[in-house]
């Protein structure tokens, strides 16, 4: 059913928003500056980032939204104070098979266990699903992830993939995991 | 040291990019070719586009391992090959290959390119792991996959549509260890 009433970009307690490119890549520097962060969120080495490379990199994500139109990028920000959380994106869209890739990620530590994961998937999905009009989303997780294994467990994504043994962090191996949802089977879940 | 270019049906090579283009633009026209190995669209580029596709490609070469593949026999161009290093920290690549010849396929060409890339994967790169991906409809891939070591890691439902129809991808890896096991007579 048509709900033109019901806002994509507001949830309960977060809300979806744009870069801010004066005040974002001071609040974004920080969170690369913990290391359990990046290593969550991250495959790549965990490296901090300076204000001014957080902002080099706005750039090029927006220059990428422009011209490859297979990438959408959203700030999740809290609806008290309107201050940055986190981030939620769609990325490397096949617009002929009509899939994607998700990502999600609460920065701060003392913003994680407070639902505003959940809050700013429920927004994502139905923007991918409902707007994008995508067949199906794929989330890329460390098996190391609790949070986000069990993220994308409640909200009924099936375990497709596991790339054995992918990640070698601290002398150990970690399987990549790849999860799946259709949207047919989000809306049976969205009507229930 | 043994010729790791070289297998018994074929060897790798570098191609110029007028030859390889020329190439592609023969194997584009086939669309089962490329619907076998690709999840673009198939469409038709003009040599002159293609050609500066492959010099583009050319200049992030510290990541990625491609290679021409011609024939022992009478050196004909019959494909590419590539190994893509996404990450270094941990050792892995992404694999693709293509045989453009049809007049090549299911005579072992490809699973002799397939055994040259891994042995360059894992002996020359010294890689821990590489994974591939292909279409479930591709049962001849998934075949030579399979002879050369790599196993089923996972499904991907409903990835692509083609013709109307909604299918699967499959997702493969071989470890290290699991080659060296295969290999340990050599």
């Amino acid at each position: 059913m048509l709900d033109l009433q019901t806002q994509l970009f507001e949830a309960q307690d977060v809300r979806f928003g744009p870069i801010d490119h004066e005040t974002h890549p001071e609040v974004e520097s920080k969170w690369t500056h913990d290391a359990e962060f990046m290593r969550l969120f991250e495959l790549k080495p965990a490296r901090p980032l300076s204000p001014a490379m957080v902002k080099k990199q706005y750039e090029a994500i927006e220059k990428d939204m422009d011209e490859d139109k297979n990438l959408f990028y959203f700030t999740v920000r809290a609806r008290e104070d309107d201050r940055l959380i986190g981030k939620a994106l769609i990325e490397w869209i096949s617009w002929t098979n009509g899939n994607g890739f998700i990502r999600l990620g609460i920065g701060a530590a003392e913003d994680r266990r407070k639902g505003y994961g959940s809050q700013a998937l429920t927004m994502l999905l139905r923007y991918a699903f409902g707007e994008l009009n995508l067949y199906r989303v794929t989330a890329v997780v460390p098996a190391y992830n609790e949070g986000a294994l069990r993220l994308f467990q409640k909200f009924g994504f099936m375990e497709e993939i596991r790339r054995r043994k992918a990640l070698n962090r601290d002398g150990e191996f970690w399987d990549i995991v790849s999860f799946g949802l259709l949207n047919a089977e989000w809306r049976e879940q969205v009507k229930a | 040291m043994k010729d790791i270019y070289r297998g018994s049906l074929v060897r790798l090579s570098d191609e110029s990019p007028e030859v390889l283009a020329k190439a592609f633009a023969k194997w584009d026209r086939d669309t089962e070719q490329h619907r076998l190995a690709d999840d673009d669209p198939a469409q038709l580029w003009s040599e002159n586009k293609l050609k500066k596709f492959i010099e583009k490609r050319a200049e992030n070469s510290s990541q990625s391992f491609r290679f021409s593949i011609r024939t022992l026999a009478d050196d004909t161009l019959i494909g590419g090959v590539g190994l893509w290093v996404n990450s270094w920290t941990h050792a892995e690549a992404w694999l693709g290959i293509s045989i453009g010849e049809r007049d090549y396929w299911s005579k072992g060409y490809g699973t002799d390119v397939m055994r040259l890339i891994v042995q360059y994967g894992f002996i020359e790169l010294n890689l821990r792991r590489i994974s591939l991906g292909l279409h479930a409809y591709n049962e001849r891939a998934l075949k030579t996959y399979q002879k050369v070591g790599f196993k089923m890691e996972g499904r991907m439902r409903g990835e692509g549509l083609r013709d109307g129809v909604r299918y699967d991808s499959l997702w493969m890896g071989i470890l290290r260890e699991e080659w060296m096991e295969m290999n340990n007579d050599r």
